[in-house]
């Protein structure tokens, strides 16, 4: 009701404003002010405008400070996979650069709308080009972007092929995609999963694994997924109808469900979901949450990893979702036992 | 009407040849800017609505459902029209405002004028173009009323979505509508873009050489080029789209099953469409970008009475990112699985384009510097336009990192990015224009204190309702999300939804004051003289009342650059184009 108010006395002002400009127009025009020099401005808007753009700069500068402070809670916590620490310093380092550049330019730009407003008395100067300015300012951006692209390149190559021990191989998932859920498959005791395709979807067999298999038969299929902390996993994400996008932001992975094609992305969580939930910056987000939450009268909320779908996928898009739970390996192994593996599922 | 008669070596024009089909650029640029406002306001009307629904998901609006039907029962949105809104709001911005909108009017306003020929090359396939553009809005807006409602599978369309009617209603006739507005819209692209190409290349007045032209001609060329280049690429992705879609063909489609139902086809792939889409989806940004950029560096220019700041740098800059914009599209595909390496070459790439940005942004505060700033409307919506692409373009940095943007795609990070770098720079050049050369358009003139008000008000909210996003996604906020509710770890953004959604709707509002202001101006404004602006360039020699030809006489020859403002040694402190350069004027090159 409140907000309904406030929009329309946004309206009624837009009017209000544009009634009060034509009476001034016109009042204007009677005195005669207004005569060849309203297609032209006056030394006097130019004064006014120019004043103006100074007062937007600090306003945009300013709200751009209130909002890192106030906003600060609501961010993604700390990354709590092992390439995600390295994609945050990445993204630390280009904030950090184009937050210098915003301050620097911005500020220009504005002041110099400000200071150079026009006056008739005054007359500008001619000043076409300047080899050495533009040199400068081709290069510099070429050479901090040089640097920008090396640190990319060698994190993302780092995150599409990591590097692991040599007695380490990673555990492989299946994540697959359906209008509108989730599904886990873990290729179990073998590390391998059995061949799918949708052709086979029949009765119990949801994911369309072939039974004949012989890799099938130990693999667990699970509408949570579970992974131990500390050990790589290698998914591997299938789609059975539209694409989809299997995003688990608090790892900073992200991997698109295609159907027709099977992707992969490897992770190494390293933070438990028990130790996200004492983080103090989770904490802050979670008290701050459920503050709002009981103001409405919905129940508290406990944190959770999450995988949620972020490709359009349907009507249902918005709420696609899979709970995720990283713990201690004895934990992990405790939940796997109590699941049915493929054959006791058929 | 003298001048008119003078000239007028054929018949005297019927309404319908004059107003309607119309073969005159003039006429048509403005046909061209009132069609594209029309779906400007219905695209940012939808944008207000479904702003509605974000920031306030569970209340009932009535007006919902006066606007919206069956869609929204009791006034609460379903989420299949929040999805179908979603993707007109952005077809019809991204197209039919910013694409046709844009160049349509003013490629066509200002190339004959500012280049001194009579006409377009050809005045016939120019009314072609506009009336295929009319028939593709029609088809759209049409759309918007069929029973399974219009297209929903987000602007891009991707498939399977967008093939499989059981995957979403949306993509029943709502999406084969789509597909025939927009290959409707195609064709009047090219036809608009081949003619402006011809006819930039071959009727230059005498003296006009390429280096002698306006900036604003340069960036007309190089987006018609870009556009030539890239819309049949779109046009055959949405071909194969529309075989898939009702011949039974597998070129998008594999291994499907779909509520319930398993389909046949087989061997096919959803990222081919993708890569098609983006081979003309990246270069489409500048195509709505670099019409906006032209204008800025003329108005710009203009009002600050001074040359522009390295004008070959310019004209290098836009060549430079009209190449670039071929190589980068993978950058929307990081995620689709491609193979690492080419994700590494996008990446390359794609940060390049931040080498020439980077020129344009210098050289258009450069020239600011020293200046004697005259700031009119079009003025402030120019310098709006260099602050929001340089926020923008910064944030580009971040997306156009692979390693970054997997964490940030598809989140309201890019949503943010993409309405500032693109949606906001382009509105404000085009708002520019319409402030800057209203007078040529309409022989009138606007109102200037209304111009200021529609500025402020347009410039503080368009920051309020985008600058927030960026917050939201990195607060990984997906986009495209109907509500976000459904999430505990989402509920402290509602705050900050509440504050977007309230200056969406000021600022759409807002746009009020313009469209009086345009209207009533047209019809009822003060006369303008010739050269209100006192500019250099060839448009402002033409008569105020439009005559067919243009100029009564010969057309004038040019001397000089267009940017001869505040030259030494001159009296005043511009020189037309059409001033012979003097015996003792000191030599500039141009
Ligand atoms: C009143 C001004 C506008 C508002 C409030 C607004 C708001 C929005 C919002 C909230 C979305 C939905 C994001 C999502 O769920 O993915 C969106 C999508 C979009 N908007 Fe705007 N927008 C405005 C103007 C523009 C302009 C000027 C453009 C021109 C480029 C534009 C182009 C788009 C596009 C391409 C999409 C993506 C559609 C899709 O996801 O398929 N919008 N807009
Ligand atoms: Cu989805
Ligand atoms: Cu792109």
């Amino acid at each position: 009701m409140e907000t309904l108010l406030i929009i329309i006395v946004g309206i009624l002002g837009v009017i209000a404003i544009t009634q009060a400009v034509r009476v001034f127009e016109l009042s204007a025009a009677v005195k005669g002010e207004d005569g060849a020099d309203n297609e032209n401005v006056t030394d006097k808007d130019n004064r006014n405008q120019g004043m103006l753009l100074l007062i937007f700069m600090v306003l945009l500068l300013g709200g751009f400070i209130a909002m890192v402070i106030g906003y600060k809670d609501t961010l993604l916590p700390v990354s709590a996979s092992e390439h995600g620490v390295n994609v945050d310093n990445l993204w630390d380092i280009s904030m950090w650069l184009i937050i210098v550049v915003f301050f620097i330019t911005q500020p220009i730009l504005f002041y110099f709308g400000y200071k150079f407003s026009g006056r008739k008395d005054r007359k500008a100067v001619y000043m076409e080009h300047n080899n050495r300015l533009e040199f400068i300012w081709t290069i510099v951006p070429a050479v901090v972007l040089a640097g920008l692209i090396i640190y990319g390149l060698s994190t993302w190559s780092n995150i599409m092929n990591p590097v692991l021990d040599e007695n380490e191989d990673p555990m492989i998932v299946e994540i697959y995609a359906k209008q509108f859920a989730w599904t886990a498959r873990y290729s179990g005791e073998d590390n391998q999963l059995g061949y799918a395709n949708v052709r086979m979807i029949g009765g119990t067999n949801t994911l369309g694994v072939d039974p004949d298999d012989a890799a099938s038969l130990d693999d667990v299929i699970t509408t949570e997924l579970h992974l131990p902390v500390n050990k790589p996993v290698l998914f591997k994400f299938r789609s059975q109808d539209v694409i989809h996008s299997a995003y688990m932001p608090h790892f900073r992975l992200q991997m698109n469900c295609v159907p027709g094609t099977k992707t992969q992305f490897m992770l190494t969580p390293t933070m438990t979901t028990e130790e996200m939930r004492v983080d103090p910056e989770m904490q802050a987000k979670v008290s701050r949450v459920n503050e709002i939450r009981g103001e409405r009268g919905d129940e508290a909320w406990q944190f959770d990893y999450i995988l949620l779908c972020n490709k359009i996928c349907g009507s249902a898009h918005y709420n696609m979702q899979m709970k995720v739970v990283v713990e201690s390996e004895e934990e992990y192994n405790k939940w796997m036992s109590e699941q049915k593996s493929f054959a006791e599922l058929l | 009407m003298a001048t008119h008669e003078a000239h007028d070596h054929h018949h005297e024009q019927s309404f319908v040849e004059k107003y309607v089909f119309s073969q005159d650029h003039k006429m048509i640029a403005k046909q061209f800017l009132i069609t594209g406002m029309i779906m400007g306001i219905i695209g940012v009307g939808m944008s207000m609505l479904f702003r509605l629904q974000l920031a306030w998901p569970d209340h009932s609006f009535p007006i919902l459902e006066t606007l919206l039907g069956k869609w929204a029962p009791d006034g609460v949105m379903d989420p299949n029209i929040y999805l179908a809104l979603v993707t007109i709001h952005g077809t019809i911005m991204v197209f039919f405002v910013l694409t046709a909108g844009l160049s349509g009017t003013f490629s066509n306003l200002l190339i004959p004028l500012q280049i001194g020929a009579r006409d377009m090359a050809s005045g016939f396939i120019n009314m072609l173009s506009y009336w295929f553009f009319f028939g593709s809005s029609i088809v759209m807006v049409i759309s918007l009323f069929v029973e399974s409602g219009p297209a929903s599978a987000g602007w891009t369309v991707y498939p399977p979505l967008s093939a499989l009617p059981q995957a979403i209603p949306g993509s029943g006739l709502g999406m084969t509508l789509w597909l025939v507005s927009m290959s409707l819209f195609i064709v009047s692209s090219l036809l608009g873009a081949l003619n402006y190409i011809v006819t930039v290349l071959n009727l230059r007045t005498k003296g006009m050489s390429m280096t002698r032209l306006p900036l604003t001609i340069w960036a007309f060329f190089v987006t018609a080029i870009l556009g030539v280049l890239s819309f049949p690429v779109l046009f055959s992705a949405a071909l194969l789209l529309i075989f898939d879609r009702s011949m039974g063909t597998s070129f998008y489609l594999s291994d499907i099953m779909v509520a319930g139902e398993l389909l046949s086809n087989q061997g096919g792939s959803p990222v081919l469409y993708q890569h098609l889409f983006w081979f003309l989806g990246h270069p489409e940004v500048y195509i709505i970008l670099l019409p906006a950029l032209g204008i800025t560096s003329e108005v710009i220019s203009t009002n600050a009475r001074k040359p522009i700041f390295g004008y070959r740098a310019m004209v290098g800059s836009i060549l430079a990112i009209a190449f670039l914009s071929f190589i980068v599209w993978g950058h929307h595909m990081f995620v689709t699985g491609m193979n690492p390496f080419l994700g590494s070459v996008f990446t390359f790439t794609t940060l390049l384009i931040a080498i020439p940005s980077a020129v344009k942004a210098f050289n258009y505060i450069t020239t600011l510097w020293k200046g004697n700033l005259r700031l009119t409307p079009a003025m402030l919506f120019s310098i709006g336009l260099v602050s929001t692409f340089i926020t923008g373009g910064l944030t580009g940095l971040i997306l156009g990192d692979s390693a970054l943007d997997i964490n940030v795609h598809d989140t309201y990070f890019v949503v943010a990015h993409f309405h500032i770098v693109m949606g906001l720079s382009a509105i404000f050049g085009m708002f520019a224009g319409v402030y800057h050369w209203f007078p040529k358009m309409f022989g009138r003139r606007m109102i200037k204190s209304l111009g200021y008000v529609h500025f402020w008000v347009t410039f503080v909210t368009a920051y309020g309702v985008f600058f927030p996003m960026h917050f939201l996604g990195m607060a990984g906020l997906p986009r495209r999300y109907y509500t976000n509710t459904s999430f505990p770890m989402f509920d402290d953004l509602a705050d900050i939804n509440v504050m977007v959604s309230i200056f969406a709707i000021v600022g759409g509002i807002a746009q009020l004051v313009f469209i009086f202001n345009f209207f009533y101006s047209a019809t009822r404004g003060k006369r303008a003289s010739m050269n209100p602006w006192k500019s250099n360039t060839l448009e402002w020699t033409t008569p105020v009342e439009h005559i067919h030809g243009n100029w009564p006489g010969e057309i004038p020859e040019v001397h000089r650059w267009a940017y001869d403002y505040s030259k030494p040694g001159m009296e005043d402190d511009f020189v037309p184009q059409t001033v012979p350069i003097r015996e003792n004027e000191v030599e500039t090159g141009h």
